[in-house]
């Protein structure tokens, strides 16, 4: 049901964020999706990729703050109110969004990156709907 | 040529005052044996009694007394006086982050007092002044120093203290402030405030008597520039006694030392020895007439030079140079005093390892900022922003609880602060005071 994210904490200043994308390129490893969120002091890149456990032992022997989170992918098809349909779900259950970004895909499905406050709450909350999620095992070949 | 206010004292010949130091130093040193047990079991360890001490040439015999000798004999050890003649207290940072206590007797108030209004008349202020002191009020030396000072004086004294500029600045019009007593990096922020409002035609300040932080020459002529006055340096320390130890006179040619109460001498930091007039060492105080805490040969880790040679002005006490810096790293930031330690064993509390982090000092407006970066480590990290930002709060919370002051912290990516061999560098100060 999960899927692992890398998210690098990165100065807010020149060639930061450069420097962390040159060691994927230089370990062959594609970025499927990302997301930058910023503040006046600095940044946090979370990125879905074709391998994230070497991403994260990469990221970290050049010396950056990588980590993996666990997030939620969800396909969605391009329909009015299928984002909104799971965002309702999960706030019915009382779980905080704590930040969410597309993730691109080849096929006609869009697809939603969701962090929630408490991961297995969401789990549960989201059991019921029958939704498609990108998992792992899935992210190799995406 | 501004008045003296005891000339008696500060203008006799340098044989009298070499006369008066010796009889002092000598009745000194037998108070301090007789009363403070730290004191006598550190002259009997090198085999040293009070007849041994006969005048200031002798002085060399003595041990010296530093932070950590107050630290050990924290809070009162080191008084000589008993509780029922002490009259108030003061402290001020120490280096582990414990606090620096000293106790005044009435007497002691009287003699700082005394130094004080000897400092303000030095620059021209009298009984027909109205003085703002707006140093912070409270354990530190400054406010209520100044305070006294002014009063003794017989001047009009406006307890400002520190924080309402602007308050500060109605009532410097509305009273007509002839004097002002505050740090000199604070004068120049309150100097551009009354520019910016247009307001210079308004007020009437004389004399300005800055101190409590290092600062240059050049901040002292922009002072003068800006405000239309004169502008004086005033030296102390809590320690021996609090602002008046010293003060420059209308030539600016040095600090007076109040040299009949405090016995001035230049060391070299490396060997401890005496070097000569005019040589860059550590100043060093023994006190000559202190009852509270009466300190011997007390090292200041302030850079100096001195010279006993007669001052224009008509004094003849010993001069001090401004000061060149520290000889240790207590870092004086907005007056107070911080060492880098005391931030260090904040970051501690936070876990049971030290982040790497870096002390950034520099002067924006004439005011100190500090910034401390922290590396963001394994232990700190969360890809939630809000996290991060929580963290950045805490961190400034410890900060502030161990030194007083408010600083800004800044996550900095892992490795990126200086790991030097050996004793990596912890502070990089952008100010500048040549």
């Amino acid at each position: 049901m999960f899927l692992k994210q890398v998210s690098v904490f990165l100065e807010n200043a020149d060639g930061r964020l450069g420097s962390a994308l040159n060691v994927l390129k230089n370990e062959n490893i594609n970025i499927i999706s990302l997301s930058l969120a910023d503040t006046t002091e600095f940044g946090m890149l979370r990125m879905i990729v074709s391998d994230p456990e070497k991403a994260k032992t990469a990221l970290k022997s050049a010396g950056l703050s990588a980590h993996l989170t666990d997030v939620f992918a969800i396909k969605l098809p391009h329909v009015v109110g299928s984002l909104q349909s799971v965002v309702e779900t999960i706030s019915k259950a009382g779980i905080n969004i704590e930040y969410m970004y597309a993730l691109s895909t080849k096929d006609e499905n869009a697809c939603i990156v969701i962090k929630p406050a408490d991961k297995e709450a969401c789990a549960k909350a989201l059991e019921g709907m029958k939704l498609d999620f990108v998992t792992d095992d899935m992210i190799k070949n995406f | 040529m501004n008045k003296i206010w005891n000339e008696a004292k500060e203008c006799m010949s340098r044989d009298e005052m070499s006369v008066l130091q010796s009889k002092r130093l000598k009745k000194q040193v037998d108070y301090v044996y007789h009363n403070v047990e730290h004191y006598r079991k550190k002259m009997q360890s090198v085999g040293l009694e009070p007849g041994d001490i006969n005048g200031i040439e002798d002085l060399n015999k003595l041990p010296y007394t530093t932070k950590d000798d107050l630290r050990d004999t924290y809070p009162f050890g080191l008084f000589a006086a008993p509780q029922s003649e002490i009259v108030r207290i003061h402290a001020s940072s120490g280096t582990t982050g414990k606090a620096t206590v000293v106790g005044y007797t009435r007497r002691d108030i009287e003699i700082w007092s005394e130094c004080v209004s000897r400092a303000l008349t030095m620059c021209g202020l009298g009984r027909n002044d109205i003085v703002q002191v707006a140093y912070g009020y409270g354990l530190f030396t400054g406010g209520l120093g100044a305070h006294y000072g002014v009063e003794n004086l017989g001047a009009t004294v406006v307890p400002m203290s520190t924080g309402n500029t602007k308050k500060l600045i109605t009532m410097m019009k509305d009273f007509g402030a002839t004097g002002i007593m505050c740090t000199p990096s604070y004068l120049l922020h309150i100097a551009e405030t009354i520019i910016e409002n247009g307001d210079l035609e308004n007020i009437k300040l004389r004399a300005a008597v800055c101190g409590a932080e290092p600062w240059t020459e050049k901040m002292r002529l922009q002072i003068e520039e800006k405000l239309h006055l004169n502008c004086h340096d005033i030296y102390g320390l809590s320690e021996i006694m609090g602002p008046g130890v010293a003060c420059d006179c209308e030539l600016h040619q040095g600090l007076h030392i109040q040299e009949d109460h405090f016995l001035p001498e230049i060391i070299s930091p490396e060997t401890l020895e005496p070097i000569g007039e005019n040589e860059l060492g550590e100043l060093v105080f023994t006190t000559l007439t202190k009852e509270g805490i009466p300190l011997i040969r007390y090292r200041t880790k302030d850079l100096t030079s001195i010279t006993r040679c007669s001052c224009g002005c008509g004094r003849t006490t010993a001069r001090i140079a401004r000061f060149k810096g520290r000889s240790d790293d207590m870092l004086i930031l907005r007056g107070v005093n911080v060492f880098p330690s005391q931030i260090e064993a904040a970051l501690l509390e936070l876990s049971e390892t030290l982040p790497h982090y870096m002390i950034i000092i520099d002067r924006v407006n004439n005011l100190d900022t500090i910034e401390v970066q922290v590396e963001v480590e394994e232990r700190f990290f969360s890809d939630e922003i809000k996290e991060l930002e929580k963290l950045t709060k805490r961190i400034e919370g410890v900060i502030k609880q161990a030194i007083g002051l408010a600083v800004k912290v800044k996550l900095v990516e892992p490795k990126t602060l200086d790991r030097s061999e050996g004793k990596s560098v912890h502070v990089i100060d952008h100010r500048v005071f040549d």
